[in-house]
């Protein structure tokens, strides 16, 4: 690996990685006597690219499920900006910065493409019921300057046609990307994507690759994701965890990766004798 | 041809994101505000007030209240006959007890006291879902119905059990009791309509609005993004129950006048305000506003074209309006389970096209 300093590193395109943002350390996770994740360690950097790879079943999406609050692991530490963090519901987890998309699209189908990409902002909206009823002051202000923010990642992502379209009316491909719109409308200190160019065709997974660059180099994002295209896996990301039957089996940059041994019979399947 | 919004730029946010986007829209509800609040108070009579407008408009609330809750929350009541009744003998209670105080406050203050007791009965809500949610909420239906039949207290120890609305005025006009003026009564209703209208309409287009909307469609994915699921499923019950208390309220002060809570605010009343919002159209206001015409508006005119324009036996007619009724909102639930709001959107569609298709 790398020389990896406290402070961080700098990538071959010359991109400066920061500190730690987020260290998960000795995570386990059991569903009765099932064992979805056992004894994992990891770390993400400020405004890395990083990703979470293994075959079916690794324990993957559990693993992002940890991070964003919807199973709380029995043994393990998450720590999340220098601090220890207790166990949290998703939406405390969600006010904490930490956006995410789904493996399925979890938009809201009967609203907006535009309210979809505004309930991202509800960090930063805090208008109390009563200034929302008169909408006046506080809540009015909110709207518009939330609003502006919005349509900036709206212009970001290539979405203004489709702005007032009700996402139910969206073909699969647009639909990730409001999803990705909606997130992205948190200004997270953490974007976590579950699969983002699953079930898409080559062109918009291109366009995808594009978008997640692009949101990491501009907005300096950090990004972790789960992803089984290997080709894009490898172009995108900084450094990689490899998971297997619940457990790290490797952990490093594409190249370091790519010739683990671990991870070659993990993917390639190894005879047992 | 004058109903597009071609030429009309919207050059800010606040522009883009008012109640009225068109502009034919905008002066379209101006008009309709200017002949309900300075032209009908001059045309109407007693029978009109009676039997059309204070029905349209009380039920009108009741059906913003309960669609705020169905139709935007997603959370199904059949309570809304209860929490009706919680208005009623909120505001009897307030009008005895502090006689000196406007009834325009007493109102209000019920559906206060209303959006309490829903936000009580809505806490199932956390735990349990659809169906099960509707159940429940019966129960405070029949457990809200009981407690006003047997505890003395709230019918201030009448013989016969009942509440019936003292005399009160505003600026010395009578808007409850027997001397009430048609008009003094429509006017008064009218107010609060217009400005439950408003404020729900405030509400669902902004952020509230966004996160109820967001538990409707997926409560796991709202609660991802950070809404709080208890925070955005009470607040519903909360606005949903003030609506339908003021409803409530009114029902009983202004339109009634002495209500006998079994008779008037039962399991029917629960149903009636739901049909209302299912066949108005879930998540419109104004879908509210025409399911609520709708069915006060149907049997009137089934009645006075039956009996009135045929000549036939009044009972006759009564039945049969009970099946035309119930046969159009099966045919209606087929034909448009989006229901009139969804109709009117489609007009609107095709009208900013007219008279030019292609």
């Amino acid at each position: 690996m790398k020389d990896m300093t406290p402070e961080g590193y700098t990538t071959e395109d010359g991109r400066k990685i920061g500190g730690v943002v987020m260290e998960m350390k000795n995570i386990s996770l059991r569903f009765g006597g099932v064992v979805a994740i056992k004894d994992i360690s990891f770390d993400i950097r400020q405004g890395e690219i990083r990703a979470i790879i293994g075959p079916n079943g690794a324990g993957k999406s559990s693993m992002l499920n940890v991070i964003s609050g919807f199973y709380h692991p029995q043994e393990g530490e998450i720590w999340y900006q220098g601090k220890l963090r207790p166990p949290m519901k998703p939406y405390e987890v969600a006010q904490q910065g930490i956006a995410r998309t789904f493996q399925n699209i979890a938009l809201f189908e009967g609203m907006t493409v535009l309210d979809n990409v505004m309930t991202g902002r509800i960090r930063q909206m805090k208008a109390g019921l009563f200034a929302q009823a008169i909408w006046k002051g506080k809540a009015e202000r909110e709207e518009v300057e939330n609003r502006a923010v919005v349509e900036k990642v709206i212009d970001f992502l290539e979405i203004q046609h489709i702005r007032k379209t009700p996402v139910s009316r969206l073909p699969y491909g647009l639909k990730k990307r409001v999803e990705l719109a909606r997130a992205l409308a948190a200004e997270p200190s953490i974007l976590l994507l579950d699969e983002p160019m699953a079930g898409m065709n080559v062109e918009e997974k291109e366009d995808m690759s594009r978008f997640i660059l692009d949101v990491n180099d501009e907005f300096g994002t950090t990004i972790a994701l789960i992803e089984h295209d290997m080709g894009v896996v490898m172009d995108l990301s900084d450094r990689v965890v490899v998971m297997d039957y619940g457990r790290k089996i490797g952990d490093g940059t594409p190249d370091e990766v790519r010739n683990n041994q671990d991870v070659i019979d993990a993917y390639l399947g190894v005879a047992h004798d | 041809m004058f109903y597009r919004e071609a030429g009309d730029f919207k050059t800010s946010y606040t522009d883009d994101s008012q109640t009225f986007p068109i502009r034919f829209d905008r002066y379209r509800y101006y008009a309709v505000l200017i002949v309900a609040f300075a032209v009908i108070p001059f045309v109407i009579n007693d029978y009109w007030v009676n039997a059309v407008l204070l029905p349209f408009l009380i039920y009108s609330i009741a059906a913003i209240g309960l669609n705020i809750l169905v139709g935007y929350c997603g959370q199904v009541s059949l309570g809304t006959g209860g929490f009706m009744a919680v208005g009623a003998y909120a505001v009897y209670k307030l009008m005895t007890a502090f006689p000196e105080i406007s009834i325009f406050i007493h109102v209000i203050l019920a559906g206060g006291i209303t959006a309490g007791v829903g936000v009580l009965f809505g806490l199932p809500s956390l735990r349990i879902k659809g169906f099960y949610l509707a159940v429940a909420t019966l129960a405070a239906q029949f457990f809200l119905v009981w407690l006003f039949n047997r505890v003395p207290w709230f019918y201030n120890y009448s013989a016969s059990g009942q509440i019936s609305a003292p005399e009160r005025t505003i600026l010395g006009v009578p808007i409850t009791g027997a001397q009430t003026a048609p008009w003094a009564a429509y006017l008064f209703c009218l107010v609060f309509v217009v400005a439950c209208a408003i404020i729900a309409r405030n509400l669902t287009r902004g952020m509230a609005g966004r996160k109820w909307m967001a538990i409707r469609d997926m409560d796991i994915a709202a609660e991802i993004i950070g809404v709080n699921p208890l925070k955005a499923k009470l607040s519903a019950f909360a606005v949903s129950s003030f609506f339908v208390g003021i409803s409530g309220a009114l029902f009983f002060a202004v339109y009634l006048g002495a209500v006998e809570v079994g008779e008037v605010f039962g399991i029917n009343k629960s149903f009636l305000v739901l049909f209302m919002v299912i066949i108005g159209g879930l998540g419109s206001i104004f879908g509210s506003f025409a399911g609520a015409a709708f069915l006060v508006l149907l049997p009137v005119l089934l009645k006075n074209t039956l009996v009135g324009g045929l000549g036939w036996p009044t009972d006759l007619a009564a039945h049969l309006e009970f099946m035309i009724v119930g046969a159009l909102i099966v045919i209606f639930l087929i034909a448009e389970p989006h229901g009139l709001a969804q109709l009117w959107r489609v007009a609107k569609e095709k009208l900013r096209l007219w008279p030019f298709p292609h």
